[in-house]
């Protein structure tokens, strides 16, 4: 019977395991250093503030696996024999496969910084970088976190629960503003302030300092600031984790390099998930993918390929979520961080500082391409297919209640938002067509 | 039954930072400090001491714990920001099944067994509402007035903590307000100056088979021979309620119209149970004894109550005592039991909704409406779910949401009392509460 081995039990790699069981009855075997059993990687924030614990973080219940014959091994995987379609763990156990899937996911970047490997300095990726975060912030009278993405915020989030004084270090103009238009940056830059967070925007880190035991002490910032601090959370972004196929002949750049099937150079072995670099990603793609979404994406999309159903990875209309702080962010479509030729943006923004929407829309036919929304919610099959269909921006307002997904009572914005669009474009005015509720829901 | 294990927990709350606990604000400490001196007065009127001047005692006791929960509870709007706060809980020995819930469990526990079989054993405590029942219902108190006067002030005490914590969700405010109100006007107001006003005693909220009594013979009988048309009216309100108002309300707003809006079970486990709702068991063996053991209450009510009327009819001729064995059985076993001690007494160990998910038969029929005649479901918004989880660990109800939500596939189950909290602990804006068309409900992805 084929045995296809699944190296890494996160959400790409058990996407593809339970979507290959549903298809077929081979066997699967996943293999995992990290955890006994498949977590949700985005809940780890959640364990430290005590919101839940490790048990409620798994989506599925232990005895799940022996049900659906999955079989389960907890170990590190030392080296790849592709010839002999082996697969050696370091405990010199030997695993036979027809196929595999290299599903390992990311690491930490950490780029050079004096100091980088004290202790009292790490990332936040792992269930173990957890644990150590819990050890590492016992009894501390300041953090210092480096680098302003979405693990920075949790970071801080996190140790705000725990009333620890946090210093946050971000590269950018204002926070996030790689991706994040300006207002949309300020916005989210002011309400980090807002819950105590000292911020400092332009601002690098030059060395970690460490004291008598070799244990951190202080960090030293670009702008020649030294901060007493006895915890660093580095959270500059990830890297795909290519450690499991060094040494083997299954090429690798950046990340494990694939096509669009996933497929890797060598025949048989398969990589999903935020370890994949693609070799040629189509336009407004980019070569690696690290979002809990696109990993089981890229597992549904394998699955197909692994019971011979050869599929390419689509992943559809762009969106993705996130929540900083109090207030949740969600896009669809695609809103650049700043205005491209072509396009044009309506924002509205309100005046609390608490929710706003930003929409991108073509400046010759006026058709929306993409979303931004904070403190809003909207519904993604209702926004997608205006984005597929090409509506245009005057449609989208004059239909906005259609795509709200806020519950039920809730103040609703979209006569502020027409409202402010009407009185910058007063040629034509629109008018609100469409209340909120699945009555008016189209599609 | 299977409890959720909870790793690590105590040592997780040993090695917590000490600065963690250390923010309480002067206010909350003083608060605290004013509802542990009610709560010794109250246990000093235990004693007796109280009986000379009652209204004091009752002040003192009563009065002072309301206060003094309300200073602890409403400055909280200042400190913390509003948003989800659930900061904490599983370190918490009270909220994650620690010593202390089991210490909490255990009073509770006792509390409603003196109350239910040794009422004697609390009659200082009876005396002390005697001047407010003697206001309300111009007589003096007994234990259920008693009971009444706790469970109200209860449900509008940590009501109050409810709007408080969840003051961002214009839903999570209207919901807790209607229940404090249909507590305090329609389970204690109204029934107790009906009593005043020698009318029968009645609660307009609570139909059968939650009160099995309403459409039983004995009722009937009893509210015939009152004198005047109350009692026909309220005879006509227990069955309108139960064959109108459930399916048709249910139909358009599913069973949460009553279990999260209106009924006093729902009110308790909404306000005084909030603290416990991660307590309940999301496992699916859980799933499967909560279903064979409510349908067997609704069966057993509904046979109950057939047999009183056959009875009835017969005169007691041909079925002798068993119809009178049967009520007596349901109402020790279900209404005492099941419904009090375990339902309320069980809160910190297996969560807020014991009794409306194991028990209650008005939830079984409100329930199978739901599932099948309904236009209720939680939306979930295409394939946001991150599968955190926390929509399954704040479901009070004990349904493995995230099981739905991050296969993309609406939730439409039938214990969902629609309390709309996993819709608030998402912080990925995935589930929405939702009345729509039924076709296409379920949406199957």
């Amino acid at each position: 019977m084929s045995h296809l081995v699944i190296i890494g039990n996160g959400i790409a790699g058990i996407t593809t395991a339970r979507n290959v069981r549903k298809r077929s009855d081979r066997k699967i075997t996943i293999i995992s250093g990290e955890t006994g059993h498949f977590f949700s990687r985005t809940a780890l924030m959640y364990i430290y503030m005590g919101h839940m614990t490790y048990e409620h973080t798994k989506p599925y219940e232990d005895w799940f696996w022996e049900k659906n014959n999955l079989t389960l091994i907890k170990g590190f995987v030392q080296s790849i024999n592709t010839d002999e379609q082996i697969v050696r763990l370091n405990d010199g156990q030997l695993i036979h496969y027809d196929m595999l899937v290299i599903a390992s996911g990311s690491k930490s970047n950490k780029f050079g910084w004096p100091g980088q490997d004290l202790e009292g300095v790490q990332g936040l990726y792992s269930k173990p970088d957890l644990d150590l975060m819990e050890r590492n912030t016992k009894n501390i009278r300041r953090a210092v976190i480096v680098g302003g993405g979405l693990i920075g915020i949790e970071m801080a989030e996190m140790l705000n629960s725990r009333k620890i004084p946090v210093t946050f270090l971000v590269r950018e103009t204002f926070y996030w503003d790689n991706i994040l238009p300006k207002e949309e940056a300020q916005l989210i830059g002011n309400h980090i302030i807002e819950h105590g967070i000292d911020l400092r925007l332009s601002t690098e880190l030059k060395e970690i300092v460490p004291d008598f035991n070799g244990r951190v002490s202080s960090v030293i910032t670009s702008q020649g600031e030294e901060i007493s601090c006895q915890f660093v959370g580095l959270t500059a972004g990830v890297s795909p984790n290519i450690d499991v196929v060094k040494n083997s002949k299954i090429e690798a750049n950046r990340g494990v390099l694939v096509n669009e099937f996933l497929e890797t150079n060598i025949t048989n072995v398969y990589a999903a998930g935020d370890c994949v670099e693609f070799r040629t990603p189509k336009p407004r793609h980019p070569k690696i993918e690290q979002l809990w979404y696109t990993g089981r994406m890229h597992g549904e999309a394998l699955a197909k390929t692994i019971c011979g159903e050869r599929t390419a990875y689509e992943r559809g209309i762009w969106f993705n979520s996130a929540k900083f702080f109090d207030i949740e962010y969600q896009t669809y479509g695609y809103v650049s961080n700043v205005p491209l030729e072509g396009e044009q943006s309506f924002y509205w923004q309100h005046p609390n500082g608490k929710h706003a929407i930003r929409i991108v829309y073509s400046a010759n036919d006026y058709s929306v391409i993409g979303f931004n929304l904070f403190g809003i919610r909207f519904r993604q099959k209702v926004c997608e297919h205006w984005i597929r269909e090409k509506s245009s921006i005057e449609y989208v307002l004059e239909n906005l209640g259609e795509a709200n997904f806020d519950p039920e009572f809730f103040i609703q914005f979209e006569k502020s938002i027409v409202g402010l669009f009407n009185e910058q474009n007063p040629q034509k005015p629109i008018a609100l067509k469409k209340r909120r509720g699945l009555a008016s829901v189209a599609v | 039954m299977q409890l959720v294990p909870i790793n690590g927990s105590a040592e997780i709350s040993m090695s917590l930072s000490q600065n963690a606990y250390r923010d309480m604000s002067l206010s909350m400490k003083a608060g605290l400090g004013v509802f542990g001196f009610g709560l010794l007065m109250l246990f000093v009127s235990l004693t007796g001491a109280s009986n000379d001047s009652p209204a004091l005692f009752f002040f003192l006791s009563f009065g002072l714990s309301v206060i003094g929960g309300l200073i602890y509870i409403v400055p909280q709007i200042k400190k913390y920001r509003a948003g989800i706060r659930n900061n904490h809980i599983f370190f918490s020995s009270v909220m994650s099944r620690g010593a202390s819930a089991w210490i909490i469990g255990i009073l509770f526990t006792g509390f409603y067994i003196v109350l239910y079989w040794f009422p004697e054993l609390i009659s200082n405590w009876i005396r002390l509402v005697d001047p407010l029942s003697l206001i309300l219902r111009g007589k003096s108190a007994d234990q259920w007035f008693l009971y009444g006067t706790f469970y109200t002030l209860a449900v509008l005490v940590m009501g109050t903590r409810m709007i408080v914590k969840y003051r961002h969700s214009r839903y999570q405010i209207l919901r807790t307000s209607s229940v404090m109100f249909f507590q305090l006007g329609f389970a204690f107001i109204i029934p107790s100056l009906l009593e005043m006003l020698n009318q029968p005693g009645f609660y307009f909220t609570y139909f059968w088979p939650l009160r099995p009594y309403s459409l039983w013979p004995s009722d009937f009988q009893n509210l015939l021979a009152h004198p005047g048309g109350l009692g026909i009216f309220m005879i006509f309100w227990g069955i309108i309620m139960t064959f109108v108002a459930t399916p048709v309300l249910t139909y358009f707003f599913g069973k949460r119209w009553y279990c999260s809006w209106v009924c006093g079970c729902g009110g308790l486990a909404e306000t005084l149970g909030d603290p416990f709702r991660q307590l309940s068991d999301k496992s699916l063996k859980a799933w499967k004894i909560e279903r064979i053991l409510i349908h067997s209450v609704l069966v057993f009510v509904t046979v109950t109550t057939s047999l009183l009327w056959l009875n009835s009819y017969f005169g007691g001729t041909i079925l002798g005592n068993l119809s009178g064995n049967f009520a007596s059985w349901y109402g020790f076993l279900i209404g005492s039991v099941f419904s009090g001690v375990i339902g309320t007494g069980f809160y910190p160990i297996m969560g807020s909704r014991v009794w409306c998910r194991f028990g209650c038969p008005m939830a079984a029929i409100l329930g199978i409406i739901q599932k099948y005649f309904s236009r209720f479901r939680i939306t979930t918004n295409g394939g946001q779910c991150i599968s955190c989880g926390n929509c399954s660990t704040y479901c009070e109800m004990g349904i493995d949401v995230r099981a739905y939500a991050q296969r993309g596939e609406n939730i439409v189950r039938a214990s969902c009392v629609g309390c709309g909290v996993c819709s608030a602990v998402c912080p990925r804006g995935v589930l929405n509460l939702e009345n729509g068309p039924s076709e296409k409900r379920y949406h199957l992805p």
